[in-house]
């Protein structure tokens, strides 16, 4: 099986990392996958975007035009990337940024104010992880089977030592978006 | 061995302090900069030398520089700066020098684009700068292949004395896939003709590219072409993929045969007879194995991230035999599989 999933934003809303976080979950469970992300004169406030592949067997293209799972944390990325997904595919869409919803009826929607629940919990930055709880929650089967164990054990392997207290911050957004209902 | 993920930049870095690489110059170019920060980052723990010189000329002299007194040398660039670093790499091979070149091939001509491209496989494998002479040319297609291919680089330019291009992209170098590092440490020889320190040991070698005389140059010139035939028996690498009974053959290397590989699978599924023929090495380019690749073809179609300039070694190495058609993307473009699945299709129905 080869999910792809598009990941996509504004610069500094860590649409990267919660790629990566993806990634090395993927790594650690011993799975093929690919990390690709849009490079380019891009920077803080501009749109990101980045590509992940997962699969049981080795990645052929690792480009991804037309995603099984979109997370759009922005207005921008939505617009450009919606069209894309392919039918019977899951968008997941911070609602607190984005304020309109999809008009395809082929495609599941998910709306998290992953933003508001973010500053409300005095996790101010970390929308990222919240909506990636909620991806979790309800793909896990089409991500390879990552589930909430297996994000949280990434989360300790890939935050440095010195910065451990940051894996409490992250775990506790995770969950905040995983119990999202 | 644990696998770890890394960015083919990165990876390639990694692997290059692995081959036993003591010193580094470069100078900053997107898609390239991530093996120069790699290896700034890493030199004081891993006792290399990293120096960020102040160009891309001054940056492959100081390998010349560095080649000359023995060590096993690096550097790395993207393409506008492989252009300026082409008279250096002149004169590594005039002088017989060994050295890696890294090639993190973005969007032309000019200052073109900082996106992925393969517009640089003329350059690459015909004339990387003046004069007669030629590189060994490894095209890797994955972050693991950009590794092992890195250790094969310093292997191959020590023993044949000669500079040698890993020719990669900027997607291949962004890209992040898992990847694992061998343990071993290379056995790097003594190189005798090395212009270094011996205190008064041994009568002094010369490291020289200039020959007045006619039939001095001309004698160093064949010598080399007699290394470049040995060479010409001993490296060529290629993957064949599912090439059996294939009728339509593809051609590609680096990403865009990940690409090919996905539009064949594809075509399979929908009972078309396709396979895909993947270059590793450019330069020797692998004919024996693209014939024996295409002896069920009826058509090849080469897909490259260019122009089409891998098109012409294939038809030399096919001696016209087969038609050679092309598919291609270029200027930051990636091709995708549908599109190429779409091209195969119509060479399909054409061939009913």
């Amino acid at each position: 099986m080869l999910t792809e999933t598009i990941i996509c934003g504004f610069g500094g809303q860590g649409v990267l990392f919660t790629g990566k976080l993806l990634a090395y979950a993927a790594l650690y469970q011993g799975k093929e996958l690919s990390w690709m992300p849009s490079y380019g004169p891009e920077m803080r406030g501009g749109t990101c975007n980045c590509s992940v592949c997962l699969s049981d067997e080795p990645i052929g293209s690792p480009l991804v035009n037309t995603p099984d799972v979109l997370i759009a944390m922005n207005e921008p990325s939505f617009d450009k990337f919606e069209s894309t997904v392919k039918p019977g595919g899951i968008i997941f869409a911070d609602s607190s940024i984005i304020g309109k919803k999809s008009v395809r009826d082929d495609v599941t929607c998910f709306y998290i104010p992953s933003t508001e629940l973010a500053k409300e919990n005095n996790l101010t930055g970390m929308a990222n992880i919240i909506i990636l709880g909620k991806v979790i929650r309800e793909c896990s089967d089409r991500l390879l089977g990552i589930n909430y164990d297996m994000i949280v054990s990434a989360f300790e392997k890939i935050i440095p030592p010195k910065k451990a207290a940051l894996v409490e911050k992250n775990v506790n957004a995770f969950k905040i978006g995983y119990d999202y209902k | 061995m644990e696998r770890v993920l890394m960015k083919g930049n990165e990876a390639l870095a990694e692997a290059a302090i692995r081959a036993g690489c003591k010193c580094f110059f470069a100078y900053p170019i997107t898609p390239q900069t991530e093996v120069a920060a790699y290896l700034a980052k890493n030199m004081k723990k891993r006792d290399i030398t990293f120096l960020q010189a102040e160009s891309e000329i001054a940056a492959v002299n100081m390998v010349l520089g560095a080649s000359s007194a023995g060590v096993r040398t690096m550097t790395s660039s993207s393409s506008p700066g492989i252009s300026l670093k082409s008279e250096g790499v002149s004169y590594l091979a005039g002088s017989d020098l060994p050295a890696v070149i890294v090639n993190v091939q973005r969007g032309g001509p000019g200052l073109g684009s900082i996106q992925p491209s393969q517009s640089d496989y003329w350059q690459a494998t015909k004339a990387l700068g003046h004069g007669d002479f030629q590189l060994i040319v490894f095209a890797p297609a994955s972050v693991q292949e950009t590794v092992d291919m890195t250790l094969r680089a310093f292997e191959e330019a020590d023993r044949y004395r000669m500079p040698v291009m890993i020719l990669t992209d900027g997607f291949l170098g962004q890209m992040m896939e898992p990847v694992s590092f061998s343990d071993e440490t290379p056995v790097i020889e003594e190189k005798e003709w090395a212009a270094n320190g011996h205190k008064n040991g041994r009568k002094h070698n010369i490291i020289n590219s200039l020959f007045l005389q006619p039939d001095e140059l001309e004698y160093s010139v064949n010598e080399r072409y007699k290394r470049y035939d040995i060479i010409k028996e001993k490296i060529h690498e290629a993957e064949v993929y599912k090439c059996d009974d294939a009728e339509i053959v593809l051609a590609a290397y680096g990403t865009t045969a990940r690409v090919a590989k996905s539009a064949v699978n594809q075509a399979r599924e929908l009972g078309i007879k396709a396979g895909l023929f993947r270059p590793k090495t450019l330069w020797p380019f692998p004919a024996a194995e693209l014939k024996e690749a295409c002896k069920n073809a009826k058509t090849v179609l080469s897909v490259e991230m260019s122009q089409g300039q891998m098109v012409e070694d294939l038809r030399l190495a096919l001696d016209c035999r087969i038609p050679v058609e092309f598919y291609g993307r270029h200027g930051g473009n990636i091709p995708s599989p549908d599109e190429v699945l779409e091209q195969i299709k119509k060479i399909s129905e054409r061939s009913l």
